[in-house]
């Protein structure tokens, strides 16, 4: 009965669920039993790098989540998805051991080389995988419910709420930078070894990380849209629509709203951490106010409101971006900006929108 | 002996949770006094409503209705006086939602419904019986749910459009929507502000009819402009004027009172 609630009359998501089912099989076969001189055989860094776009498009979905349907336009999103990636990191970091330049036992080099004696608090348990993979959740989400609480209670709403979602993300690249923060400063945590065990640079590695970004990213897909089809659901664009008539019908919008905000940013912070094993580091950039922005134009070009356009509207983009930053670099943030008045003035539903008025034209 | 059983049934519930109106009023607004920047939005403003009542409420622009309501439905707190709702509910330590689900429904003044959801679907959203987040996420629809939807449609006259969206509703039907997302509430009280406004004579006729038909089992009151429709709905009338109650009883002497024929009936006979 719940498969029917989430699949029936949503082509795209069986689509996209059946594309990276597709995925799953066909990607690993590609690279690991192909022969490499087989026309076929994909290479282990495009494994890679399609790996990264389905983080990106988790991601995306996470913020399609609370902007297309609960009308939260958040533009610090890229600040959960990076706090998910150092709480990978950290752990990618302690997998490193007496591996390091220093070869000291426990501390990263970045500590070694900063004259610190021992580790940080904050830094214990990260040994520990599934202590990570915890953090990787609890961090975004634990941040999320403080800053939700604090601005949804104010009733911060609106183009005053996208700013302050803005400074959030930008002091946080600040308190990164600093050395002193232990999280290795304006270089991050990177130089990666291992993950369970197993070495990040093997071929098998790679792909089980795609595979593992694949399942992240249908599960993530299932979980918001059992959200957006239940009643839950529907109160959010109730609140999204006409907050004051959902109020006086005797919804609590804050709580709905901070619900749904901290559900995201976990799901962001999952993205970000599926992100950093594949990407082999994390610095302060991700938390760049500029990824946030861009992360909002691969929602608005796939089609806000429908989660799997997020999806594709997040692998467009950041295809035409890997195209574009070898040809011409220096366009690319042009190419960016023209894309989004292109799609705000001619698309405003996406090019998920632009496909369905296609096909009733047709059908007309 | 009345009064001990219904003292029994409500003791699961917090005694101010409990709306008793037994030889009360069901909505008492005492000296209310609001004040934005200095101007007296509400100036010291007494008012009771019966429990069944139909109240009309009139008042040139400017006169305090719309604040009126805001204070009931707990958007805008007064600077003093009090306000309850039947004997033991005090409505100035509630918020909106709490208020809204203790039985006050409210219709505002431009009509409002969700846009992007069915008119079934506005019904259904107006009824969830645990508005919280978790009971919603994991609601299913009863058939007897599924059947007071189909009913209120009926009664607002909406079961063609049941699967429309509510934004491609003419402006009328999305009037009666709202007074239908009310109904689904199973609220005590209905505050509905300018029901009539931008409808035809035959829309207005028929609102006319509708609010006829609640008031009784639930308590109405309407503001509103439009004085031929108030002379067909109201028994009572109130007449507001500069945030005070001006005047108040049956439609006819209401408008034979010489003050109110001054600062209301006159400016707009002329």
């Amino acid at each position: 009965m719940l498969t029917a609630r989430l699949l029936d009359h949503d082509r795209g998501g069986v689509v996209l669920l059946a594309v990276l089912a597709a995925l799953a099989v066909g990607v690993p076969v590609c690279n690991l039993l192909v022969p490499p001189d087989s026309p076929l055989h994909l290479s282990t860094f495009t494994v890679t790098v399609w790996g990264k776009y389905l983080c990106y498009a988790l991601l995306a979905i996470a913020l399609d989540l609370v902007w297309g349907y609960a009308g939260i336009l958040s533009l610090g999103h890229g600040a959960f998805f990076a706090l998910g990636g150092y709480a990978m990191g950290m752990y990618l970091m302690r997998q490193i051991g007496p591996r390091g330049v220093y070869g000291h036992p426990e501390l990263p080099d970045f500590m070694v080389f900063l004259n610190w004696e021992k580790l940080p608090w904050y830094w214990h348990g990260f040994d520990q995988f599934w202590f990570a993979a915890l953090m990787v959740i609890a961090v975004p989400g634990l941040l999320a419910f403080v800053f939700g609480w604090l601005a949804f209670r104010s009733r911060v709403t609106g183009v005053y709420l996208s700013i302050i979602t803005q400074a959030l993300t930008y002091a946080l690249m600040l308190a990164f930078f600093r050395n002193e923060m232990g999280f290795g400063g304006n270089n991050g945590l990177t130089d990666f070894k291992d993950i369970l065990g197993a070495s990040l640079q093997a071929d098998g590695t790679r792909v089980v990380l795609f595979v593992a970004a694949a399942i992240a990213l249908a599960g993530g897909y299932l979980l918001c849209r059992a959200i957006v089809t239940s009643k839950a659901g529907g109160v959010l664009v109730a609140i999204r629509d006409a907050e004051d008539r959902a109020r006086f019908l005797g919804y609590e919008v804050e709580r709905y709203k901070l619900w749904v905000f901290t559900v995201s940013a976990m799901l962001a912070g999952l993205a970000g951490a599926l992100y950093v094993p594949q990407a082999g580091i994390i610095n302060p950039n991700e938390f760049q106010p500029l990824n946030s922005i861009e992360l909002v134009v691969w929602v608005a070009v796939g089609g806000r409101g429908t989660l799997y356009g997020a999806a594709l509207g997040a692998v467009l983009v950041n295809y035409l971006k890997s195209i574009f930053t070898v040809q011409m670099p220096e366009a690319w943030l042009y190419v960016l900006g023209a894309l989004f008045v292109a799609v705000t003035l001619t698309l405003p539903r996406g090019v998920i929108g632009a496909f369905s008025r296609l096909r009733r034209v047709r059908h007309a | 002996m009345h009064e001990a059983s219904v003292q029994a049934a409500a003791a699961a519930k917090p005694l101010d949770e409990t709306l008793l109106v037994a030889g009360g009023y069901i909505l008492y607004l005492d000296k209310l006094t609001v004040t934005f920047d200095g101007f007296r939005a509400l100036n010291e403003l007494s008012l009771y409503v019966e429990e069944g009542e139909l109240r009309c409420i009139i008042g040139p622009n400017g006169a305090g209705k719309t604040t009126l309501m805001d204070v009931v439905t707990g958007k805008t707190r007064p600077d003093s006086g009090s306000a309850y709702f039947g004997r033991t509910i005090n409505l100035l330590e509630k918020s909106e939602p709490e208020i809204a689900r203790l039985g006050i429904g409210r219709k505002f003044q431009k009509p409002t419904v969700f846009a992007n959801h069915t008119v079934a679907e506005n019904l259904e959203l107006a009824m969830l019986p645990d508005k919280r987040v978790w009971p919603a996420l994991l609601k299913v629809m009863s058939a007897e749910e599924r059947d007071r939807v189909a009913a209120t449609l009926d009664t607002i006259g909406l079961a063609a459009e049941a699967d429309r969206p509510a934004g491609a509703l003419s402006h009328g039907q999305k009037q009666w929507l709202e007074i239908g997302m009310l109904l689904m509430q199973n609220p005590k009280l209905l505050l509905v502000d300018e029901p009539v406004a931008g409808m035809t004579k035959q829309e207005t006729e028929a609102t006319a009819e509708l609010l006829l038909s609640l008031a009784g089992e639930h308590s109405v009151v309407v503001v509103e402009h439009d004085m031929e429709f108030v002379r067909s709905i109201a028994r009572k009338v109130t007449v507001l004027h500069e945030g005070a109650v001006l005047a108040e009883g049956p439609m006819d002497e209401i408008q034979n009172d010489p003050r109110v024929i001054e600062v209301y009936l006159g400016e707009a006979d002329a």
